[in-house]
């Protein structure tokens, strides 16, 4: 064609097809005319209506926040009718008079309303004055609103938790987006008045949660109530969750430590799926996600035994004698002994002009590895301390995942502290002392950890050193589409010791609990493998152990995996204040096993990593009706 | 240098004309933002003074776009071309961000946004890659070219400004369209597709559900708020439905004045219009705009080569584009996409560069009639 024509040629073709052009350019203008004409003309009086009346509004739909619910569908987290209070600022004449009106009529807060009247806002938009009226407030400003103009009572839904306390850390809590929060770019689909996660999971997963507002506009008559929809956007509904937790499991874990501080922290070891994430004290989220008066608040950041501190992940406590883990791994990895080893432990370690104590008076005489790990000698690992030096043990500390967060799914995970001669310089500004690396050896001092991070380590111990990051979401439940979207498990690789370094290690472990520290987690039903460790809280402690005063007392560490070959669940126990591990925290592990054997009792399929309950939850997503 | 071409010759009536409707619409324009401001007018500069501003800036950019021969104008195009991605880039690092999009340089007191003059600096560099290229296979017709736009179009799409994305796509296929495709059928089918696409749009647009709209706008859009543009197009439509045959007159714009209109000096400049001049002011508006195309159509047929009638087509759908996507916006039959109307709202940018695209046609036309080299 004109391709191969001359210049001239080929322009002339090209400025014929400019004629199409011409033909479209009349069809658009022409398209254009007629929709002015239809809006100008056809609907000209109907819009002229409108725009003399000025009484169009626009009303925000909030959305239904997604669901949550534990690995096997039951609910954990759903959404209650409950009425809220509206007003259109366009509507009203007077502030000050309708701020008494309600006050009069239904008792409401006057300095409450008068605050949040006096932000900044569309005028035009109904704006959410105050949530979860009482039925009989609701009633009462109904029946006069008359002479309420511009204010209007609407049932919508309130975050509500059926479980109460239970699992409060880990699902969080909802709560009016915040001022600050909605200048940030992640919230700018969000308006004053919105409701978002604004801890635990609602928080992480709030973008799914969250789901997307429409909006409604009305022509209202003269008190600002709906005489007829103009146009509706509805509003998207938030996606589900399936948390990997087992209701069953959290709840013991939270009865096990019953009126206790502390945490408890079960996991599959093999997925890094976390059975149960336990903390106490604990608070209602029914409550915080209600709006609380400034006193109810201050009562909450006030408690002493601080219940908004998710223990499980945020509580850094020293690890004691789990860390001697760490430790004999390092060792052996560094050829700083031999398994076979010996040192002599005569109840103590002199350094310089210091007696570091073991914690049996008389000591634990000539002991090799397997038996300083079983019977816990502190002298044995004061002494392959000292010959490694802190950063050595540092490395290794920082290889099997602690001083740093475990990236579980939640809000404000803290890291623990792994300390080195670098991180003292840093830190304090002062020399690392050879001393310290004595008291690291035995993991007090500067050492610190999360229950978390010790499931995490102990799970990857007896996972035969193959470690998964800890999660807490299994599958999220799209609500556009209804599909299950389950997520994979986030491998993380091998800890960086030989196969033969950890087989040891896992040795002694099994004897700790049949012959060591922890004989009392022994259990007749499956084969259980820890460590103890009894956190030191104060360096000075008068007269014998019960006469101390609780505060004072050292916090029971206890770590473990079952079956001891080939775990199916690894389980961190802390209590705070409860001595020696072996005696306060070792049971409740124990229990927390027995129970997960007893609830799961088959082998999990080779071929399936998900072979808990992917049915079940399956299941449950098609059968639920798509509201 | 200045060409001969333009020493000592007058306007003859074609020019005339030319100028006569650009001024024309112009005029409206600033008498609707003069309108619509009026109410508003603090201690700063009135908006229709800073826009009579522009246009003068912009006349300034007509001239100086007219009196260069525009083979030597394009010749800069690849030089252009790079500048304006340079100014895309440092919008994005160091730009001043409004309404959640980051499009503006600040300079001074005043603001530049680079994705207009982008644009602009598109048409020159596809035409004279066109002029310039053999256009044998649809390699070099269409890979190429789409290639040599796509870092531009990237950018302006990171802003993020849907609007200016579209046209860049625009301009991008009716280029292609003028230049000629191996088959006439798929030619035509593509012309026709892209002049009724943002009628077609709202065809398929109105058939997904909300919830896929809403993905959609937040991925293009993240600033889309599903609550307010339901909200501002009703508004608008409310505008220009009440201004009815005759319209509520100057300053007799309800909406607009009292505020229910957002925009009403930018985006939405047309809702002013009709509503205060009703169908009859808008029939005149749409004859004007229509008058525009046609006289710009008329240069692009009677071009002396290649280079002229390509570098005129890109002009005509970039304005006919952004005058069918910004009426077909306000007039509720598109999703609100941030695309200004052409020589009447509100902006330094736009108004300069798109006088210095009509400057450029009038180029085009002044050297029709020297000989051939």
């Amino acid at each position: 064609m004109s391709d191969f024509g001359t210049q001239h040629d080929e322009l002339r073709e090209l400025q014929r097809r400019l004629t199409i052009l011409k033909a479209g350019l009349f069809a658009v203008v022409l398209l254009l005319a007629l929709r002015l004409w239809h809006l100008q003309i056809r609907e000209g009086l109907y819009y002229r209506d409108l725009s003399e009346n000025n009484r169009t509004r626009s009303v925000i739909l909030e959305p239904a926040r997604g669901l949550i619910y534990d690995r096997h569908g039951v609910l954990l987290a759903n959404n209650v009718p409950s009425f809220n209070l509206y007003v259109t600022l366009e509507d009203v004449k007077d502030r000050g008079t309708l701020i008494k009106k309600l006050n009069t009529l239904a008792g409401l807060n006057e300095a409450i309303l008068r605050k949040k009247l006096s932000e900044r806002t569309d005028k035009l938009v109904q704006k959410k004055v105050k949530g979860g009226l009482t039925l009989r407030e609701a009633v009462l400003i109904e029946s006069h609103r008359l002479d309420l103009p511009g204010v209007i009572v609407r049932a919508e839904s309130q975050r509500n938790y059926p479980e109460g306390m239970t699992a409060a850390h880990l699902l969080g809590y909802v709560g009016e987006v915040s001022a600050d929060q909605l200048e940030r770019p992640e919230f700018d689909d969000l308006h004053q008045g919105s409701v978002i996660g604004q801890y635990g999971v609602e928080k992480t997963y709030d973008r799914f949660l969250r789901g997307r507002a429409g909006q409604k506009i009305i022509e209202t008559d003269a008190i600002g109530h709906e005489k007829q929809t103009v146009e509706v956007q509805k509003p998207a509904a938030g996606d589900d969750l399936y948390l990997t937790i087992d209701l069953r499991l959290q709840k013991l874990a939270e009865q096990l430590l019953g009126e206790e501080t502390g945490a408890i922290v079960a996991l599959d070891p093999t997925t890094g799926e976390v059975l149960a994430l336990a903390s106490r004290p604990a608070f209602d989220p029914n409550v915080l996600s209600r709006e609380l008066t400034p006193k109810q608040w201050e009562e909450i950041v006030q408690d002493e035994g601080h219940p908004l501190t998710d223990r499980s992940t945020q509580g850094q406590y020293p690890p004691g004698s789990t860390f001697k883990i760490v430790m004999a791994a390092a060792a052996l990895e560094t050829k700083t002994i031999e398994p076979s080893t010996k040192i002599r432990c005569a109840g103590g370690y002199q350094f310089g002009r210091r007696l570091y104590r073991d914690w049996k008076a008389g000591g634990h005489g000539l002991t090799d590895l397997t038996q300083a790990i079983v019977d816990s000698c502190d002298v044995y690992f004061y002494t392959v301390g000292q010959r490694m030096g802190i950063d050595t043990i540092a490395s290794y500390a920082a290889q099997f995942g602690l001083g740093r967060a475990t990236g579980i799914e939640l809000p404000s995970e803290l890291g623990g502290v792994v300390p080195s001669t670098a991180w003292k310089e840093k830190a304090r500004g002062e020399p690392w002392l050879p001393g310290e690396t004595i008291s690291a050896s035995i993991g007090q001092g500067y050492v610190t950890v999360t229950p978390i991070q010790m499931a995490h380590l102990i799970g990857a111990v007896g996972n035969h050193g193959v470690s998964y990051r800890p999660r807490l979401i299994r599958a999220v439940m799209e609500r556009a589409t209804g599909r299950l979207h389950e997520l994979p498990a986030v491998a993380q690789g091998r800890l960086p010791v030989k196969a033969e370094t950890l087989e040891i290690i896992r040795e002694a472990l099994a004897g700790v609990v049949t012959d060591g520290t922890a004989r009392r987690a022994k259990s007749t039903l499956v084969s259980i493998a820890g460590k103890t460790g009894t956190a030191q809280t104060a360096a000075f402690r008068p007269g014998p152990e019960e006469d101390i005063p609780k505060k004072l007392r050292d916090h029971a560490w206890f770590v473990s995996y079952a079956p001891a070959a080939a775990p199916r669940i690894a389980v961190a126990v802390l209590v705070e204040h409860m001595g020696h591990g072996g005696a306060a925290a070792a049971p409740l592990a124990k229990h927390m096993i027995e129970a997960f054997v007893k609830l799961t009792p088959q082998e999990p399929q080779l071929t399936d990593s998900d072979s808990l309950a992917p049915r079940s939850t399956m299941e449950l997503a098609m059968q639920r009706p798509h509201d | 240098m200045i060409d001969r071409v333009n020493e000592g010759r007058g306007l003859d009536s074609f020019e005339r004309m030319f100028l006569a409707v650009i001024v024309a619409i112009l005029s409206i324009g600033v008498l609707s933002i003069y309108s619509v401001t009026y109410a508003q007018q603090g201690g700063r500069v009135p908006l229709y003074a800073k826009q009579l501003i522009w246009i003068l800036m912009g006349g300034a950019a007509f001239v100086a776009m007219l009196v260069f021969d525009y083979h030597k104008i394009s010749r800069l195009s690849y030089l252009l071309y790079a500048i304006v991605l340079v100014l895309l880039v440092v919008v994005l690092v160091a730009g001043k961000t409004s309404r959640g999009a980051q499009r503006w340089i600040p300079i001074g007191p005043f603001a530049f946004q680079p994705s207009e003059f982008a644009k602009l600096v598109l048409i020159l560099v596809l035409a004279s890659y066109y002029a310039n290229a053999p256009r044998h296979g649809w390699l070099q017709r269409v890979v190429l070219p789409g290639l040599i736009m796509m870092p531009g179009l990237l950018l302006i799409l990171k802003q993020p400004d849907l609007g200016s994305g579209l046209s860049f796509l625009a301009i991008y296929a009716a280029m292609l369209l003028v230049v000629g495709m191996r088959s006439k059928a798929l030619g035509v089918l593509l012309l026709f597709s892209l002049m009724l696409f943002p009628f077609a749009w709202e065809a398929v647009w109105g058939s997904l559900h909300h919830y896929q709209r809403d993905r959609i706008m937040t991925f293009v859009d993240p600033a889309h708020d599903p609550g307010g543009k339901g909200y501002h197009g009703l508004q608008s439509r409310i505008a220009i439905g009440s201004g009815e045959l005759l319209g509520k007159g100057l300053y007799g714009g309800t909406q607009s004045q009292l505020k229910f209109l957002p925009e009403g000096h930018t985006d939405f400049v047309f809702a002013v219009f009709a509503e205060e001049w009703g169908f009859l002011g808008v029939l005149v508006l749409l004859a004007l705009f229509l008058g525009l195309m046609m006289l710009s159509l008329e240069i692009a047929m009677k071009a002396k080569d290649v280079l002229g009638a390509l570098l005129a087509a890109g002009v005509i759908a970039m304005i006919g584009f952004c005058v069918a996507v910004n009426i077909g916006m306000t007039a509720g039959m598109l999703p609100i996409v941030g695309i200004p109307l052409p020589l009447m709202s509100y902006g330094g940018s736009a108004t300069v560069s798109i006088m210095a695209a009509l400057g450029l046609l009038l180029n085009i036309k002044r050297r029709r009639l020297t000989l051939f080299y």
